[in-house]
């Protein structure tokens, strides 16, 4: 995806964060990624290290927490959690499913100095 | 630099590039409201179920739980209060402070979009964000598209990496344009389309079409402040597009077909476009066009026309 792109919305947040509360330094910061988000976590990762370089987060540990992704069937009427994008309903079968959550890229919190 | 996209290199045509980076923001006339999503407003005290003590030298920090700064026990059963990052005791944290954030990463340009959206409604603009792999033929289809509208109030924003051209062909047909160079952007951003709804300045009740930098990919994710996006795929891309990208056609309202009138020529098999389309996105609304030979082109002007009107009907009721 735009793995780059959202390292440079990390690093503003943190900026924002680091100003607002005064902290020098973040040891570590935690993500939470929907399954359905598209994103690339290796590649974020990556993108971290490189975008970090000069902030606040500059050396952080990122870590990266996974979020279902939850589809409505269009033939059962369930919600239903699936693993992968196009996988048919666990429960009946159907190939024809509306993600329902599952696209959240959210910093859930960091740990400071 | 661009905090969303990270795109130092974004430009409106014709301008300074320097007279738009994105970190010195703010030099706009439209309202950009920045109330979006920082979080919340979390400021507890917490009784510390390990050493039962109520009152430790917590930062009371708006928004931040601060956990982990308690007093720690001494060799000699001293008690060290505020010493923070030295030999905290509870496993897996090292640091004195944790900050909940609780912010999407896009929350920035969230909030871009949603300011867009606040100006558009307000003038019962129809906005459509058409997005695309390149070479679907966007660009064909709105010339088209404007055409066929006369002389309807509307307006356009073309993103490109590079080049004016897209820009120029739009106001070859009469219609006002403003391309916004992205340079190694791969989508536009609110941040973007509000400035260039800024030099545009759209009329009340019109259409405004942002055709986005061509890529199934990274637009999917990006709020413009858009009504719906579009997406398009034309028959010589192959039958599964839709389940190669998914996220863009999960996406869209509306998808075009586009090039039927190729249909035949690339052995498309029309019923498996829609029945992949449906597959990841059972509520889409598919029409079949031919920007060339104008097959279709009237179910699509219809389309428009009524998101229009009930644009115009919202703006009428606020």
């Amino acid at each position: 995806m735009h793995e780059m792109s959202l390292a440079e919305g990390i690093r503003g947040i943190v900026e924002d964060q680091a100003r607002r509360h005064g902290f020098a330094r973040v040891t570590r910061l935690r993500l939470e990624i929907g399954r359905f988000a598209g994103v690339e976590k290796p590649a974020l990762a990556f993108a971290f290290d490189v975008v970090m370089r000069g902030s606040p987060a500059e050396g952080a540990a990122l870590e990266m927490i996974d979020l279902p992704g939850q589809a409505l069937c269009y033939d059962c009427a369930e919600v239903v959690e699936l693993a992968d994008r196009l996988d048919p309903c666990p429960r009946c079968g159907g190939g024809k499913l509306l993600p329902q959550g599952g696209d959240e890229m959210r910093i859930k919190d960091m740990e400071v100095l | 630099m661009c905090t969303v996209c990270g795109c130092g290199t974004a430009r409106l045509e014709g301008q300074d590039p320097h007279a738009h980076q994105h970190d010195g923001h703010h030099h706009h006339d439209h309202p950009h409201d920045h109330s979006h999503g920082h979080g919340h407003d979390h400021s507890h005290d917490h009784d510390h179920g390990a050493c039962g003590c109520g009152h430790h030298h917590h930062d009371h920090d708006h928004h931040a739980h601060d956990h982990h700064d308690h007093h720690h026990h001494g060799a000699q059963g001293d008690l060290h209060y505020g010493m923070g990052l030295a030999g905290t005791s509870v496993p897996g944290m090292s640091q004195d402070r944790l900050i909940a954030v609780e912010t999407s990463i896009l929350a920035k340009n969230d909030g871009y979009a949603a300011s867009n959206r606040r100006v558009l409604d307000a003038l019962g603009v129809f906005a459509v964000n058409l997005v695309s792999s390149p070479g679907s033929g966007k660009t064909t289809l709105l010339c088209k598209t404007i055409t066929l509208l006369h002389d309807a109030p509307l307006a356009v924003i073309e993103g490109d990496q590079q080049t004016s051209n897209d820009a120029d062909r739009i106001r070859a047909t009469g219609a006002p344009a403003v391309q916004v160079n992205t340079g190694k952007g791969c989508h536009l951003d609110a941040h973007m389309v509000g400035h260039a709804m800024d030099h545009l300045r759209p009329r009340p009740e019109s259409l405004l079409f942002i055709e986005n930098v061509g890529n199934l990919v990274c637009p999917a994710a990006f709020d413009l402040g858009e009504d719906a996006k579009v997406a398009i795929l034309s028959v010589t891309e192959g039958e599964d597009k839709p389940l190669k990208y998914p996220d863009m056609f999960t996406a869209a309202r509306l998808a075009l077909i586009n090039k039927v009138d190729l249909a035949a020529a690339c052995d498309a098999d029309l019923e498996a476009y829609e029945a992949n389309l449906r597959r990841v996105n059972p509520e889409i609304e598919i029409l079949r066009v031919s920007a060339r030979t104008g097959e279709g082109m009237d179910l699509w002007l219809a389309w428009l026309r009524r998101g229009l009107a009930a644009k115009a009907r919202v703006e009428a009721a606020q």
